[in-house]
């Protein structure tokens, strides 16, 4: 089978195991808002502006709702023996990674698609340039990059989910710090090209890790 | 290798020697830094600890990342050894940097700790590798544990660099902060400065040498324990 098509067919096999149960999608949605909610009474009496810290409120709460998601990726397959099923078709291993990753990848954009124009309602923002989608996105493919490797790390050890957002959160501290500035200076007037060393960074993360993912994913699926 | 043997104990006694001999350098024959006020002068001397401990860290973790993709490579046992070893190692010397580093900050910008690039960094460096000993701990199978901490570990590794930049990036608003250690070194502090290096580098590798010991006594023990079938 072409590498390509096996990709599209993983991602099709978890759309569609996703459409059934809606379960990734739902708490991963409810989680990002009440991560936003808890925040608003969290900063509300300290800060004179809630939009002064909205970039951060949204980045963490994205986050955290991906990290719930990365969580579910691969518990569903190790529960139901389906990852040794996959590890037995005839393709490359790392047709499953780029397979499970635009799978993460797709649910993180759903849900930010979602949360987004609620954010906005909120706080009385404007996000919905294409500026500000090109950095999420940017920022989410690098959380999945590295999110979905952890997460079938994590799946085979003893804590399981519990370990994800440790093994993650350093890792991802350039991608945080990146995404925050970015959305921060859109907001605050900037324009993406005087934030160009912002945007390498994380477009360098993107691609080195993915780069790196692709290397190693055999050994983490390796039995 | 796993017997004690006599190259060992001499690099050991020769780096012990050597460590004695960097104290006095560092406490006593280095001579004063220049243009600082008193409590400076005296905490300017962390320099020789602060500086070859944060080398050594950055070298414990690189040899960590190296030793994992041995093992990835090889797939030898011994590989992860190494990389084991060497990233305690790593934790220790990071400690040892951010503890005196603290030390001279105090006197230095009035505070022990500042959100400063490099202490940020050095912060999310210690969380990385805390991560790493906590994915191995979570692992029994010896062979899974090896290969899952040496991807952890290039991830984290290649991590630290990009890290660095977005946080300096972040805090452009303190240059004075990384710019206030660069008085240079005299002449008369060099001598000093690189005796230091030299024997907290050797210092290292002979904590390595002799981790690696314990740890390939270890699983020695443990193979023969699964003989006996205790």
């Amino acid at each position: 089978m072409n590498y390509w098509r096996a990709v599209a067919a993983i991602l099709w096999k978890d759309v569609r195991a996703e459409l059934r149960t809606k379960d990734i999608f739902s708490s991963m949605f409810v989680f990002a808002v009440l991560a936003v909610v808890v925040f608003n009474f969290a900063f509300e009496l300290r800060v004179p502006d809630m939009r002064m810290v909205a970039p951060g409120i949204i980045w963490v709460a994205v986050s955290f709702a991906g990290t719930l998601g990365l969580n579910r990726a691969f518990v569903i397959e190790q529960d139901r023996g389906s990852l040794a099923g996959l590890l037995l078709a005839p393709v490359d291993r790392s047709a499953i990674y780029f397979g499970k990753m635009l799978g993460n990848l797709l649910f993180m954009l759903v849900v930010e698609a979602v949360l987004l124009p609620l954010v906005m309602l909120f706080f009385n923002l404007s996000l919905l340039t294409w500026q500000h989608l090109v950095v999420l996105l940017l920022g989410t493919v690098g959380f999945a990059t590295v999110g979905t490797v952890f997460s079938a790390m994590a799946v085979n050890t003893r804590a399981r989910e519990v370990l994800l957002p440790i093994l993650l959160f350093p890792v991802l501290v350039p991608v945080l710090v990146a995404g925050v500035k970015m959305t921060g200076g859109l907001l605050d007037g900037q324009s993406l090209a005087e934030m160009g060393n912002w945007l390498r960074l994380v477009v360098i993360y993107d691609v080195g890790f993915a780069l790196v993912a692709y290397l190693t994913f055999d050994y983490v699926v390796e039995e | 290798m796993i017997r004690s043997d006599l190259r060992l104990t001499i690099l050991t006694v020769l780096a012990g020697a050597g460590m004695v001999v960097a104290i006095l350098f560092a406490l006593v024959w280095a001579p004063d830094a220049v243009g600082l006020t008193r409590p400076e002068t005296y905490a300017q001397r962390i320099i020789y600890f602060h500086v070859p401990s944060a080398w050594l860290s950055m070298l414990a973790f690189g040899v960590t990342t190296v030793a994992g993709i041995s093992y990835l490579v090889r797939g030898q046992r011994r590989w992860d050894s190494l990389a084991l070893s060497s990233a305690e190692l790593g934790i220790v010397f990071t400690l040892a940097a951010t503890a005196s580093g603290s030390v001279w900050a105090k006197p230095a910008w009035n505070v022990w700790w500042t959100w400063d690039p490099r202490l940020t960094t050095y912060t999310i460096v210690i969380l990385l590798y805390l991560s790493y000993f906590m994915l191995r701990s979570a692992i029994e199978d010896p062979g899974r544990r090896a290969r899952f901490a040496s991807v952890y570990g290039i991830f984290a590794f290649l991590s630290v660099p990009i890290t660095f930049f977005s946080i300096r990036w972040w805090r452009t608003i303190h240059p004075v902060l990384f710019d206030a250690k660069n008085f240079g070194l005299s002449a008369g502090m060099r001598p000093a400065f690189f005796f230091s290096l030299a024997a907290f580098t050797l210092l290292y590798v002979v904590l390595l040498l002799h981790r690696l010991r314990l740890e390939m006594a270890r699983e020695e023990v443990e193979a023969l324990r699964e003989q006996l079938g205790l």
